[in-house]
């Protein structure tokens, strides 16, 4: 065995292991000085980066992964924690490393000023620790704790700065309402528990029965993690953190984000894969009453998401709601793709809510730094008191556009690839869904021109007449997502075909997903 | 905040000593009586608090400073990552628990049946017990020492 094969093999434990070690040194090693600081913070990200890459290789070639803790083999393998890693978590850790390492490019010159940054870099860290390890975890209750984990880390980053009011607001109203969801889940968990005399996802998915506490259990873990996806009606909390945290955290927050919505992927399609089809009264299956629920809250998403956007003069908040009918988009997408499981379309609505994962990450991603770098250099946050930002800063105007194309998804970008892939399928299972859909797109395209004239366009104000461009590591890290943006607008089947497609059919394949455990027993 | 009177001094003189060694019993007994690091951590942090009540929070931040507490921590959660890691390198798995049954350092197997407690088993688990009380010491301590101190500060500007 070479030394690249126990590093794949070693890989899943030392993804989680890495940035925590980096997280608890990071302390000691801002005692030295703020380079080395920055390039310790590189290198765990680095290494970390690493290990996604060398694992994402082999289970893309070779199937899923199974990692045990502490011991050698599966001899009980109910008291275990496992690591499983699927496409579709591979998928999810890969979008997560590219968030991490444009947030830390970014934090260098955005944060540069403040103080308390060894803690920063710290949570930082641990947020990705956190959200790496729900994505990869095959234990249902490992997820629960680095649920956790990831709730107080982005409660202390949204509170950041704070001698804002409004961020300890918008961190105790997260809080708050993420300590409720984290206790339901734990309830839900404790029902599974309770059952089955098992934690693992597989194993439970393998003897899941659909009683009535399963239905219970469903309805809980769907709430709580559509609640931390930021789906309508829950989304209260996210224009107000996305608003009000650091504009360089709000892209790793935002993939803890995402990570619910991996979490919600994972219990439709593996936890309750088996029992999708069973009939319920009226003759409905669980998967149609399940997917129209899903999409009627998706179109509610995109509609209070879109409407919202368009009275707001928050810059942030602004984005922040649009982000909101983004997280719509997806769940129409895999609502569409659960309500008609087995049909072609199906697939493509999958493959498309998946895709459209990645480009929103980039896309929202993307504007939030413009709207960073904005705040960086007027120190302003309303739309009112900004105006005529293109004279100055001609670069971050090139990307807000690029980022405003993208999100309404305009062809040649990315958002594009994904929405057309939506829209299509989404049509043939209701044509009115995509019809709202498309409306609504447009109107965020009326959001975002207002927000174009109103910032960069008009009148220069007096107090910006001197205003310089961001400063070069901000800069770099908007040229990076801006890059990607193009690269998947352009070639969208690369993407597709190397990783959308065995991630959609990592979930709907979850005999595998069980297979991997179960049968290694 | 500031000391408090001769009597509570001195007992707490008396007590300090006896929480210390409860705690650090705790702490140390992990692996073989109910508690472990976090409990035990918890018990010397409480010690740690009377101090602070008993002589001020001035008097403590003379003593010792807020970011040494804060590097203990870390070596703390460093220490339990870098046992974690050790048994990665000496059993092949992470968390692995490579000092249970080696004879070394708590590596003897305990007999089975109605036996008195062997202290020197559990492998790593002792180990990473002292590293989560490390942690939770420090970190419960410079808690409540901060809180403390930031009260008192508002006391001197109004």
């Amino acid at each position: 065995m070479n030394i690249i094969d126990v590093l794949i093999e070693q890989s899943p434990a030392l993804i989680i292991a890495i940035p925590l070690l980096g997280a608890f040194l990071m302390p000691l090693v801002s005692r030295i000085n703020s380079t080395v600081r920055n390039i310790f913070g590189l290198l765990v990200l680095c290494l970390t980066g690493f290990f996604v890459g060398i694992l994402a290789s082999d289970v893309l070639a070779n199937g899923p992964r199974l990692y045990i803790f502490g011991a050698k083999d599966l001899a009980v393998p109910m008291v275990r924690i496992l690591f499983e890693v699927d496409s579709m978590s591979i998928f999810m850790a890969l979008i997560t490393m590219v968030l991490a390492f444009i947030t830390l490019i970014y934090s260098w010159s955005f944060m540069k000023d403040h103080d308390g940054l060894d803690k920063y870099y710290t949570l930082v860290l641990l947020l990705i620790t956190s959200t790496l390890g729900m994505e990869l975890t095959g234990d249902i209750f490992n997820f629960f704790v680095f649920l956790e984990i990831s709730c107080i880390a982005s409660c202390a980053l949204i509170a950041f700065w704070i001698s804002e009011g409004e961020a300890l607001e918008a961190a105790f109203k997260y809080i708050v309402v993420s300590a409720i969801g984290a206790l339901f889940v734990l309830f839900a968990i404790g029902l599974l528990y309770a059952q089955y005399n098992a934690l693992n996802i597989a194993t439970l998915a393998n003897v899941l029965k659909y009683t009535f506490l399963d239905k219970i259990i469903l309805v809980l873990l769907l709430v709580v993690l559509g609640m931390k996806a930021g789906l309508v009606p829950m989304h209260m909390w996210l224009p107000d953190s996305y608003g009000r945290a650091p504009p360089s955290v709000t892209l790793i927050i935002m993939g803890a984000t995402l990570a619910s919505f991996y979490g919600v992927l994972r219990v439709i399609f593996t936890l309750y894969g088996n029992v999708l089809s069973t009939t319920m009264r009226f003759s409905i299956p669980l998967n149609v009453l399940v997917g129209w629920i899903l999409i009627t809250l998706a179109i509610i998403s995109i509609i209070v998401g879109v409407a919202m956007a368009l009275v707001q003069s928050d810059f942030m908040r602004l984005i922040g709601f649009s982000a909101v009918a983004e997280v719509g988009y997806m769940f129409l997408a895999i609502g569409a793709g659960i309500a008609a499981l087995g049909t072609p379309y199906a697939t493509t609505a999958l493959q498309g809510g998946i895709l459209h994962l990645l480009n929103d990450a980039l896309d929202i991603g993307l504007l939030f730094l413009v709207a960073g770098a904005v705040y960086y250099i007027t120190k302003k946050r309303s739309l009112d008191d900004i105006s005529g930002l293109a004279r100055n800063m001609k670069y971050t105007t090139v990307f807000f556009v690029i980022g405003l194309l993208a999100v309404v998804g305009m062809p040649p970008l990315n958002g594009f690839a994904s929405k057309f892939l939506i829209y299509e399928s989404v049509y043939q299972l209701n044509p009115i869904l995509s019809i709202v859909a498309i409306l609504c797109s447009i109107l965020m395209l009326a959001v975002f021109v207002k927000v174009f004239y109103a910032v960069f366009m008009g009148p220069e104000l007096p107090a910006f007449k001197n205003v310089t461009e961001a400063p070069r590591s901000m800069l770099l890290a908007m040229g990076v997502v801006a890059a990607l943006m193009i690269f998947i607008g352009l070639f969208p089947n690369l993407v597709i075909d190397a990783l959308v497609k065995p991630a959609a059919d990592a979930l709907l394949n979850h005999a595998q997903y069980i297979g991997t455990v179960v049968g290694g027993v | 905040m500031s000391g408090m009177s001769k009597i509570v001094k001195t007992s707490v003189n008396i007590l300090f000593p006896l929480t210390m060694i409860f705690g650090l019993y705790v702490i140390a007994h992990g692996h073989l009586t109910p508690g472990g690091g976090f409990q035990g951590g918890a018990i010397v942090a409480s010690g740690c608090a009377m101090i602070v009540v008993a002589y001020g929070s001035k008097w403590v931040f003379k003593q010792i400073k807020e970011k040494r507490l804060s590097s203990f921590e870390s070596i703390g959660g460093v220490g339990f990552i870098t046992v974690a890691l050790l048994g990665l390198v000496f059993s092949s798995v992470f968390f692995g628990n490579f000092l249970a049954g080696s004879n070394l350092l708590f590596g003897t197997t305990p007999a089975t049946g109605s036996t008195g407690a062997d202290f020197n088993t559990g492998g790593v688990l002792p180990l990473m017990n002292f590293a989560v009380g490390v942690k939770v010491i420090a970190g419960l301590f410079v808690i409540v020492l901060v809180m403390a101190y930031a009260s008192s500060v508002k006391e001197w500007d109004t």
